[in-house]
């Protein structure tokens, strides 16, 4: 058991590992030189060389990966191209808020998402079923921009209920931040909670079908305590997987929130780089989100292992 | 009405309603759609009237008009996108299934490498070094949606080609070749048919959501995300423009959705 998990943590350390290089390659080895993009209209033969050198891309690619490997491992990860700042320095809170929008969505979300699905299988084939089934079928055909457009007209504007700028300060409080950050939130516990309902609706019912379940209304049970203790422990697995897989796509899904909101997140930092071509930036951003993606990758796994022994012995 | 010899129920009536006026619109754009695309025809923002049924944008160009230009761009994209990974992942999956473990284990590991990053944050690193060309959109995005519908055509294969009609056909001493194109092929096509649907949403939505965040299709042309992208600083002042394109991914995704699930659906009965 222990084994098995070390192996599965030593693998995501290895993607990790893959990750970065692919992010390097991404932004160093493929065509298109960096230091002729920097420079743009600037770029005379003596400029494009004097930054070449200053980027160091004069110097064998591997050597640089090592140096920028062994620097983001400290936390270091250069100076923007654009305005020469320290980059983990600029990043850092905006991490931190990126994080909180997404701890917040995701507190919300996942519970919320786990009692819908149970109440679905529970009434399977009932109204409160089929309006499930439609509204999360919409969930998950809107954009998630559509959805945040759609909240801002809504509850920020026609109702003004909440800020339609999620512009949060340094020095804004922590209920002053569940306030301001309440409907990028929203719309992101819109765009996952659909997929992980669906999920956890159609695991719990392929569970209901089996013989065990059948005799546990023989034996009299009442419907709950056989949807919850009966039926849920064995459909937990797949719910697991999808939870996690719900939680990694949240990273897509708050690059794009954060834009509509204005939120000063990592995925804002990671849009306005791009469009600079600020390479420094972009690849610290992406590390990040690749860590994170990864890492939840890996929990799901490990708790898939954990929550059902038959994957612990594989045929 | 009937598709494929089976009934089609309204959900899938409609779906498919939608999807081929979808289709229509982006093919016959030049003869239906009112003004030019770029041509400014009026005040900035003025209002719906009856020479402009979603009236003006920005610039003073015909909204509907430059829905229908983007719905071409938009389907188009996508369209060629898909069919690329559809070429490319299918025969990855086919050959990593039949070409034995070697095959299978170089295939896997590269596309395992490929998926190790979520495809916007992996798209987007790209496109930070080589610009937000087309050329360069379209290869990234197909590569990425390539490596999804690997794994899709490497399970679908490697469970075909444990049945025992394809090892009739090997005894009989046909080719490998023969094998994949006359067996196994053929009943991969309905789940792929499936597959090719939800593929064409993702890309479609994956293109929208660049375009939106600035990095996908740039000025001049549009689709329906960059559409969303301009005309979002507006929603505050109460103009309703921002809703035409959103509403119209919307629903272009509703409808192929619908009609996916009846072609699951469809599918799972036949086994």
């Amino acid at each position: 058991m222990l084994k098995l998990v070390l192996r599965r943590a030593a693998l995501g350390v290895m993607t990790l590992w893959a990750a970065s290089v692919l992010i390097f390659a991404g932004t160093q080895i493929l065509p298109g030189d960096l230091a002729q993009a920097v420079l743009a209209n600037n770029a005379t033969p003596e400029n494009v060389a004097a930054m070449r050198h200053e980027l160091g891309l004069d110097r064998p690619a591997v050597e640089r990966y090592v140096e920028w490997l062994g620097h983001a491992a400290q936390g270091d990860f250069g100076k923007s191209l654009v305005n020469q700042r320290d980059v983990a320095k600029e990043l850092a809170p905006r991490l931190y808020n990126t994080l909180f929008l997404a701890v917040y969505a995701a507190l919300i979300a996942v519970p919320l998402a786990l009692v819908l699905g149970v109440l679905a299988a529970a009434f399977q084939g009932r109204a409160f079923d089929h309006i499930a089934n439609a509204a999360t079928l919409l969930a998950i055909s809107l954009p998630e921009y559509f959805l945040g457009y759609l909240l801002i007209k809504w509850v920020a504007l026609y109702l003004g209920w909440f800020p339609v700028l999620a512009n949060v300060a340094p020095e804004t409080g922590f209920f002053g931040r569940l306030y301001l950050s309440f409907l990028p939130m929203l719309s992101l516990v819109l765009v996952i909670i659909a997929h992980m309902m669906r999920m956890t609706r159609a695991s719990v019912l392929a569970v209901m079908a089996s013989p065990y379940i059948e005799m546990a209304f023989l034996k009299g049970l009442p419907k709950w305590r056989v949807v919850v203790e009966h039926a849920l422990p064995n459909a937990l697995a797949p719910i697991i997987n999808v939870v996690a897989l719900n939680l990694a796509y949240l990273i897509v899904g708050v690059v794009v929130i954060e834009v509509v909101f204005v939120y000063p997140g990592l995925g804002q930092s990671m849009v306005d780089a791009v469009s600079k071509r600020d390479v420094p930036v972009v690849q610290a951003c992406g590390l990040i989100f690749a860590a994170a993606f990864i890492t939840l990758n890996m929990v799901a796994d490990i708790l898939a292992l954990v929550s059902n022994p038959r994957l612990r012995h594989p045929r | 009405m009937q598709l494929f010899g089976r009934k089609m129920p309204l959900r899938a009536q409609i779906g498919l309603a939608i999807v081929i006026i979808n289709l229509l619109a982006a093919i016959f754009v030049p003869v239906i759609a009112p003004y030019p695309e770029a041509e400014v025809v009026g005040r900035a923002w003025a209002g719906s009237s009856a020479e402009h049924w979603f009236g003006l944008d920005n610039l003073g160009r015909d909204i509907l008009s430059r829905l229908l230009y983007g719905a071409r761009l938009s389907i188009g994209l996508s369209l060629l996108i898909t069919t690329l990974s559809f070429s490319m992942g299918v025969f990855g999956g086919f050959a990593a299934a039949v070409l034995g473990k070697a095959a299978d284990m170089v295939l896997s590991r590269i596309v395992d490498l490929l998926l190790s990053m979520p495809a916007l944050i992996f798209a987007m690193v790209v496109l930070s070094v080589l610009g937000t060309d087309l050329i360069v959109l379209i290869v990234t995005i197909s590569v990425l949606d390539a490596t999804r519908i690997f794994r899709v055509a490497r399970a679908l294969a490697m469970d075909i080609e444990a049945l025992d009609y394809v090892e009739v056909a090997r005894l009989r001493g046909e080719g490998l070749w023969w094998i994949v194109r006359r067996e196994i092929l053929p009943n991969a096509v309905p789940p792929l048919v499936a597959e090719f649907g939800l593929r064409f949403c993702f890309t479609f939505l994956f293109i929208s959501a660049l375009s939106f965040l600035g990095l996908g299709i740039q000025p001049p042309n549009a689709d329906w995300g960059s559409m969303v992208k301009d005309y979002s600083a507006l929603i505050m002042l109460g103009v309703p423009a921002v809703f035409y394109p959103a509403g119209a991914i919307a629903a272009l995704t509703i409808g192929i959705n619908m009609l996916v699930d009846w072609l699951l659906s469809i599918n799972t009965v036949r086994r």
